[in-house]
């Protein structure tokens, strides 16, 4: 009862703090400097319509570096959690996992109804995906945007075709390799032009096309492809016949 | 009616955030049930990113993108700030991330005790 209304009181707190920053609130009017910045600034000097990509990629681009790291960490740690061993007869089982309160084996197939949606839809998600991707730099998307895209296509053919494995291998080595040209891409950058991730190591191109903005295009890629393939490695592990029934 | 019409559009953003800032932080003080703790978190997650989001509105702004809809010459008052934007890109995936590593601990701690109340874990009590 004491600890209700002691976490009754922090939350009462909590809200006055707000109220206090919700009351005070203007509305900007104008860009901040900064924003101002990148918006006169952005275009001309890298070439991407999309201002927002342009700060993630370049301006900012040691942080989505970083944060693709963290994907990449977290994307490990659930792995290392949800592990499967291998066992005689070929099946995996979780590590630790209960003898007693293990599947059969026969996964429940999906109705014919998904499985022919997933038939016809599947590439078109997936193109859907490499799209946003390529077109990062133009119009609203971008790795992150494409490979959540393609995972949930990943989705889609886990729920339809239970019985079908994403190859761990291909996994890995997309994974490392998209990593890799990225950091290779970045060091580049400091040897050919202004910097770590700097995008003008190739021409800006005409303004507006798919193939410009320098390096943008092969950096969003690399990024989709990478959080593509993690996000869908994260979906395999969460799978029902991995963690027995719930 | 009129009240709510005359608002500004980011403040509404701004408190709805905020308050489901609040929800999350109930949710996750209050439940026992792991998974209910993690969908507190996660509605804490989406409540930030709505405030982020409202405090880089301009008034009347559209999105940061300069092409033929918005040219070169007028984009100054005519866009978004484009850094909250580029945060909330990345908070949205660190989200994500960490979102996914709670869970796949609750599997583990209910593959181990067969339960997914936090007062169980009693060991790790202080």
């Amino acid at each position: 009862m004491i600890k209700r209304l002691f976490i009754l009181m922090m939350l009462a707190l909590m809200a006055l703090i707000f109220v206090q920053l919700a009351s005070n609130y203007t509305e900007n009017t104008s860009l901040s400097k900064l924003g101002r910045y990148y918006v006169e600034e952005g275009p001309r000097e890298l070439g991407a319509p999309n201002l927002v990509t342009a700060v993630v990629v370049t301006y900012r681009g040691l942080d989505t570096l970083g944060e693709v790291t963290v994907l990449f960490i977290s994307a490990a740690g659930v792995g290392l959690l949800l592990r499967r061993t291998r066992r005689k007869d070929g099946s995996e089982d979780l590590e630790q996992g209960d003898r007693a309160e293990e599947t059969s084996g026969t996964h429940k197939a999906a109705s014919e109804i998904v499985e022919t949606a997933t038939e016809l839809l599947l590439p078109m998600v997936m193109l859907f995906g490499i799209y946003v991707f390529l077109n990062g730099h133009l119009s609203p998307g971008g790795g992150f945007q494409g490979g959540a895209i393609i995972a949930s296509g990943t989705m889609f053919l886990l729920l339809a075709l239970p019985e079908s494995h994403i190859s761990r291998l291909l996994v890995a080595l997309t994974e490392s390799l998209s990593g890799f040209s990225y950091v290779v891409i970045g060091v580049l950058g400091v040897i050919m032009a202004g910097g770590f991730l700097d995008n003008r190591i190739m021409g800006l191109g005409t303004y507006g096309a798919l193939f410009s903005a320098g390096a943008i295009p092969l950096i969003y890629t690399l990024v989709g492809l990478k959080v593509g393939f993690e996000l869908s490695a994260v979906l395999d592990r969460f799978r029902k016949d991995d963690t027995g029934p719930v | 009616m009129s009240i709510i019409a005359e608002l500004p559009l980011s403040l509404i953003v701004l408190c709805s955030g905020l308050g489901l800032v609040l929800i999350g932080l109930w949710g996750m003080l209050t439940q026992r049930n792991m998974i209910r703790m993690i969908i507190g978190f996660s509605l804490t997650d989406t409540g930030i990113h709505m405030v982020m989001v409202s405090i880089g509105y301009v008034t009347g702004g559209t999105a940061p993108i300069i092409n033929a809809a918005v040219p070169m010459t007028e984009a100054i008052n005519r866009v978004v700030d484009p850094v909250p934007s580029a945060l909330v890109l990345t908070a949205i995936v660190i989200g994500l991330g960490v979102t996914a590593v709670m869970l796949s601990f609750a599997v583990r701690i209910y593959k181990a005790r067969k339960t997914l109340m936090i007062d169980e874990c009693t060991e790790s009590r202080w």
